[in-house]
């Protein structure tokens, strides 16, 4: 089964009821890539993203490391170096950035290790150690989303699935983010990248998938894509 | 979580001086780390001296005991309802499992001669009963919350009521008449104090962390690797556990116990508590289990009257401190050491910035 892909989607549906949210998409994501999902609202991208992390109960097969991820809980799947930064970000609002980063690494048990990966995020993100005894619901929304990302590395992510990083920022603050995302990816991290600012998304991908009601319309590499007439007039504002 | 207790700077009127005065107090109280250690060791003296020489009335005794046992129940309440944000409405369930396996024991099985010596161990086995039903209460929390899980916790309070008033061994409806006062001011004392150690650590401690996340976002736990139903299961087992050793004491100081003493008034009683005293904290728990019992008492006089006033002070509190006493806030002496390095680095940064204000 395995075609030497780091993450391998093959025929996945995902069902709310009768409603096909995720209809037999497959697609690939090499090592060290970033890979972009894009679409309009309700077009499945969240839906597969759950689907992987084991929230979501799915048809079809997801390989990971050329492992089956079926059947697995999300927790475990965690621990096999899948995290995601959830849609909204997910911060807990009442315990402090550093409890928040601490529940990451609710499962590893290498102390050395973490006190080295709390240094990487702090210097990834200086703010987030000026802000480490502030309590997670008292920081912006930038703040916050770069706490989640924050999370994502504590927990040993090798790969990284982000659900609309910028969702509800400033542009300046999406441009901070999507910097972010190129410095971890640059750093050996595989980006699998959910987004609705199609712009901003396949600049920084190296290859993209567009889809469009549960269905994978069209695909390419980032540079294709934002290049593509149809993408353009569909996502891109012409 | 941590509440800054810092007198604000700001003038203040002279008719205000006496509530600055009373803060001030409140807050050397809060915040000194010292009245620790002196309320264990003066308290467990007390404890032995003032039944031993009659410092205070028997009656008073009793309040005190009662005091015990309701903290030790509302700080075990709040682990659920509080720091995991479900609503669990049965905890007079799990304290009845506690109540009759210690009420067996002491009335059935041991010799009289070694009631006293074997108690500890009696509260114990009440304690261990109700974590075991607690764990079976768990597995449906694994996949229900918030109001559905309410619900299951009510069935239980039922179930565990009628299953007691059909079994004909136990007494049926009728109850454990006769059973010794076994549960003394020492004893009520070191129970309590267990309960509050072993929840504070639990609470602090990385599962305790876990526990806060579920009640913040259960599916970004689940995504940060948090193993939740691990989590649940420990803090529904720890928390039962603790329900049980209260419904122990509570036997053998009542020295009669009947199924109709665990219905729903009863949980709804530690629920007010838990409220009363605010969600999330364990001061707030010793604050409030306090606070209602005292008050039921003084208010006896009362008569008839006191289930109105009673109920028409919860209300006016709700309404001037919707969080109750001490609502997601925690005396500093009640908070391990790491949390306080923490306050101590967030006030030297707000220094540092004077006063501007952050994000």
């Amino acid at each position: 089964m395995s075609n030497g892909a780091y993450l391998s989607i093959q025929d996945l549906s995902v069902s709310y009821g009768n409603i096909k949210a995720v209809k037999n998409i497959s697609f690939d994501v090499m090592e060290g890539e970033i890979v972009t999902l894009i679409g309009a609202n309700g077009a499945g991208k969240s839906s597969t993203l759950r689907a992987i992390s084991g929230m979501l109960p799915y048809t079809g097969h997801i390989m990971f490391k050329g492992a089956s991820l079926a059947k697995i809980p999300a927790d475990k799947i965690v621990g096999m170096g899948i995290a995601q930064v959830p849609e909204g970000r997910g911060i807990f609002g009442s315990l402090t950035v550093l409890e928040n980063l601490k529940l990451a690494t609710w499962q590893r048990k290498d102390k050395a290790e973490v006190a080295k990966d709390y240094e990487r995020v702090f210097a990834i993100f200086p703010r987030l150690e000026e802000r480490k005894v502030q309590l997670g619901g008292t920081l912006s929304g930038g703040e916050q989303q770069m706490l989640a990302v924050g999370r994502a590395l504590m927990s040993r992510g090798q790969m990284v699935l982000l659900d609309e990083p910028s969702m509800g920022l400033s542009p300046v603050l999406v441009r901070e983010i999507f910097r972010v995302i190129k410095e971890i990816n640059a750093s050996g991290t595989t980006v699998l990248l959910v987004e609705q600012n199609a712009n901003m998304a396949l600049r920084t991908a190296q290859r993209g998938y567009v889809l469009e009601t549960g269905t994978i319309a069209f695909s390419g590499t980032g540079d294709e894509l934002l290049h593509d007439t149809r993408v353009r007039e569909a996502y891109l504002g012409g | 979580m941590i509440m800054d207790n810092t007198p604000s700077s700001t003038p203040v009127s002279k008719g205000h001086a006496l509530v600055q005065q009373l803060k001030m107090q409140w807050d050397r109280i809060a915040n000194n780390r010292k009245v620790f250690p002196i309320v264990l060791v003066v308290g467990f003296i007390l404890s032995i001296l003032v039944p031993r020489f009659g410092l205070v009335n028997e009656y008073v005794q009793l309040i005190i005991i009662y005091i015990g046992i309701n903290i030790i129940l509302t700080t075990s309440l709040n682990l659920i309802n509080g720091y995991m944000g479900e609503f669990s409405v049965g905890h007079a369930g799990f304290m009845a499992v506690g109540a009759y396996v210690s009420a067996i024991f002491t009335t059935k099985l041991l010799p009289e001669n070694l009631l006293a010596a074997f108690f500890p161990l009696v509260v114990l086995a009440g304690g261990i009963g109700a974590a075991l039903v607690g764990l079976l209460v768990s597995v449906p929390s694994f996949k229900t919350r918030g109001d559905y899980l309410a619900i299951v916790t009510l069935a239980f309070n039922m179930i565990v009521k009628s299953v007691i008033e059909n079994i004909e061994a136990i007494g049926g409806p009728r109850g454990i008449p006769g059973i010794a006062k076994l549960t003394t001011l020492p004893w009520t004392f070191f129970w309590t104090v267990l309960a509050i150690l072993v929840i504070r650590n639990f609470v602090y401690s990385n599962y305790g962390r876990g526990v806060q996340s579920i009640r913040e976002d259960e599916i970004a736990s689940d995504l940060m690797g948090v193993n939740t139903n691990k989590v649940k299961l420990l803090a529904f087992t720890l928390s039962s556990f603790f329900a049980g050793v209260a419904g122990a004491l509570f036997a053998h100081v009542l020295q009669f116990i009947s199924p109709k003493v665990f219905d729903i008034l009863k949980s709804t009683d530690v629920l007010i508590m838990v409220y009363l005293g605010g969600i999330g904290s364990i001061t707030g728990s010793i604050l409030g289990a306090t606070a209602y019992t005292v008050l039921l008492e003084v208010l006896r006089p009362f008569g008839m009257w006191r289930m109105v006033l009673m109920p028409l002070m919860l209300v006016l509190l709700m309404i001037f401190r919707p969080r109750g006493i001490m609502g997601m806030s925690e005396f500093r002496w009640l908070i391990p050491g790491f949390d306080l390095y923490a306050i101590k680095y967030w006030r030297r940064k707000k220094e540092v910035s004077s006063g501007t204000p952050t994000s």
